[in-house]
């Protein structure tokens, strides 16, 4: 399942480290974060509950980049 | 400017205020240090909270740390002013960038802004106003005058002009009548049009293009890959080699004469920390290639990723498909010869003599007559197949065909110069001229191939499966270099191998076709151009670049945009790398003071960002 998040983070490498941070959370395949256009695309593995996982991916993100944000509902 | 950005412009002109007041102020020892904590914790605040949960969290260098560590070390050295100008410039250049983007994101989005907002559906003689996502596949909808065609359909009813400029950078509107497609994302000028859907919102052009630009730049090129690395190392070398620098020299100088400058060499140390921020390189490359695919998707040329861009750049060999790319791939009467009776009554003939055949030269010679056929003037047709037509037409035997049909008929034909089609046309047993059918040369084609020789392309090669007289003379005309003829589709692909093996590895090979039958040659060659997309999803998957009409030009105009903007990404490079370089080296032997470093770092990072935005301007052929 792949999916894309609305994000907002300032700058460009910190859109870097939170795309590190995204990938190395359990759940997640790959992630690909473009601060360009603040969107952060999620590849999930198979059988992965989506919330949890985006709720992971944002505590890890807000460790590598205190001033960023992830939309999920 | 948004609320944060606004908040950080008053915190700005708060610290500077107060920083100009006490540099005037006679105060001095702890009370100076007291006065200026104020402007440097007004500035600070966020950047010091940032550096110290950096820390907790193992993330130590980041810029954040960098610039807490270096004022914090400059105010301990007494340096007050200097270590709140740092942390003030720091701001004022993270103001500005964030500024520069966010201004660049919304042109960019401005220009891609296609989305249509609803489709208007007619339910019980109203019209309602839905989501275009909710409306079936075979559906009416209605495109008023100024909205934009929310669907891609089939119009049932009316008559209009569409603006297709969104999507293909094309300025002449094009005339729409019943019958016709239209895309979505066009804007209706001026009639009413109701239109019958061919796709869902999902499927529609808006959606597939929408979803590749903005996917666009995921693809991250080669320099991108190369800017992350360099970062990776860089900080924590420069670090590193601060540490190095504050501590060694004093160590020797101790050990060797026995008494040590310190002072001098920690804030040297500091000087390199400040210097050393990678943001210039990691904010301005990703910029360049952005606002370089926005500009090229503004032109209707749509990359699909930076890698494509640099790849384009790179471009040195040039493959082209004939029909479709170079030619019109419509057939039409382009000349009439030895007639001996006029050349509009010779067309006349022939296109009543073939009026009941339905084969596309015939249809090319009742488009190039232009009038009514008059069925009733046409009597005994006899159509012999490989031949041609036998006819009478206004009681007079017609006979339009081939040599072969005149010979059948005994009668004496003039040989055609001209490469086509050639339609021999004879009345009552005497010969009364040819007419020459053929594909017509798309009208900027010869321009493009002559713009890309000039543009340093090295080598230019036509692929067709058609004849070898009409490719020969077509890659004459315009002035190919290599030709090859009558392939077959899978030979296309060998012959671009071929070109492959042949090149060096920095060379590329591009593939131009219009991508109805192109797909496997496009994925096979270093990057595949499809034209005429608009409408072909295969085209769309297949290629890497993404040529919005079929117009030959916008090839010559794609690879000018790719050299322009990996031309700014290497500016960059260059001048981010070689002017901190510089001064580094300039602070590590003490010529360059605080200043210098925040000219490096802050100065550059402006400079290297406004010289990315240039990419968004699309360079004139």
């Amino acid at each position: 399942m792949r999916k894309t998040y609305e994000i907002e983070v300032d700058c460009a490498n910190c859109a870097a480290k939170m795309e590190e941070a995204a990938k190395n959370t359990a759940g997640v395949a790959d992630a690909v974060v473009n601060f360009m256009t603040l969107k952060m695309q999620v590849e999930f593995e198979e059988g992965a509950q989506e919330k949890a996982v985006m709720k992971e991916v944002l505590a890890n993100c807000k460790k590598v980049e205190d001033d960023c944000e992830i939309f999920f509902s | 400017m948004n609320k944060k950005q606004r908040k950080m412009l008053y915190r700005i002109l708060a610290a500077t205020a107060l920083m100009i007041l006490f540099v005037l102020l006679p105060v001095e020892g702890y009370l100076r240090f007291a006065c200026f904590m104020i402007p440097y914790v007004i500035i600070g605040y966020d950047i010091l909270r940032k550096a110290w949960k950096g820390i907790k969290n193992r993330q130590p260098f980041d810029e954040n740390f960098l610039m807490a560590f270096a004022t914090v070390g400059a105010i301990l050295l007494g340096e007050y002013v200097e270590g709140c100008a740092v942390m003030l410039f720091y701001q004022v250049g993270e103001l500005f960038q964030s500024y520069a983007v966010g201004k660049s994101r919304k042109n960019i989005s401005a220009l891609m802004d296609i989305r249509p907002d609803y489709a208007n559906v007619e339910r019980d003689g109203a019209l309602i106003q839905v989501d275009p996502d909710q409306v079936a596949i075979g559906t009416i909808i209605v495109v008023q005058p100024g909205e934009r065609v929310p669907l891609d359909g089939v119009v049932e009813d009316g008559f209009s002009t569409l603006n297709t400029s969104a999507l293909t950078g094309e300025s002449v509107p094009r005339e729409v009548k019943a019958g016709d497609e239209v895309i979505s994302g066009c804007i209706n000028l001026n009639g009413v049009l109701r239109v019958r859907t061919t796709t869902d919102y999902a499927q529609s052009t808006v959606s597939k293009i929408l979803e590749l630009v903005e996917n666009a730049s995921s693809r991250k090129s080669k320099s991108e890959q190369f800017i992350t690395k360099f970062a990776r190392y860089y900080t924590p070398a420069v670090v590193y080699s601060a540490l190095a620098l504050a501590i060694v020299p004093s160590l020797v100088q101790l050990i060797v004469t026995g008494s040590a400058q310190w002072g001098t060499w920690i804030f040297r140390g500091l000087t390199f920390l400040v210097i050393s921020c990678p943001c210039a390189l990691v904010i301005s490359i990703p910029l360049s290639f952005f606002a370089g695919i926005g500009g090229a998707g503004k032109a209707g040329v749509l990359i699909k990723g930076s890698n494509y861009m640099e790849t384009l750049s790179k471009v040195k060999t040039v493959v082209f498909d004939k029909t479709g790319t170079m030619t019109q791939g419509v057939f039409q009467v382009t000349g009439i010869h030895h007639n001996t009776i006029e050349e509009e009554a010779l067309l006349e003939y022939a296109a009543l003599a073939e009026s009941a055949s339905s084969h596309p030269i015939s249809k090319s010679l009742q488009k190039a007559y232009g009038k009514e056929i008059d069925r009733s003037r046409v009597s005994d047709i006899e159509e012999i197949s490989g031949h041609g037509v036998v006819a009478t037409v206004d009681g007079r035997q017609i006979a339009a065909g081939n040599r072969k049909l005149m010979e059948k008929l005994s009668v004496t034909c003039e040989d055609c110069g001209a490469v086509g089609t050639i339609v021999h046309v004879a009345m009552d047993g005497e010969y009364c001229g040819h007419i020459v059918i053929s594909d017509v040369l798309k009208e900027n084609a010869k321009e493009t191939i002559t713009a890309l020789h000039r543009a340093g392309i090295k080598h230019t090669v036509m692929l067709t499966g058609d004849a070898k007289r009409v490719a020969d003379s077509v890659a004459e005309t315009l002035g190919i270099d290599e030709v090859h003829s009558e392939l077959l589709p899978g030979d296309k692909v060998e012959l671009v191998e071929q070109l492959l093996e042949k090149k060096s590895d920095k060379e590329m090979v591009a593939f131009v076709g219009d991508g109805i039958n192109d797909a496997p040659v496009l994925t096979r060659a270093d990057i595949g151009i499809a034209m005429g997309a608009m409408g072909s999803d295969a085209a769309i998957e297949a290629a890497d670049v993404v040529l919005m009409d079929d117009d030959p030009s916008k090839i010559a105009l794609a690879m000018a945009i790719s050299r322009k903007c990996i031309r700014i990404v290497y500016e960059n490079i260059y001048f981010a790398i070689g002017v901190k370089i510089l001064c580094l080296i300039l602070g590590a032997v003490g010529i360059a003071n605080m200043w210098v470093a925040i000219f490096a770092d802050v100065g550059v990072m402006v400079i290297a960002v406004m010289n990315a935005i240039r990419t968004l301007r699309v360079p004139k052929l």
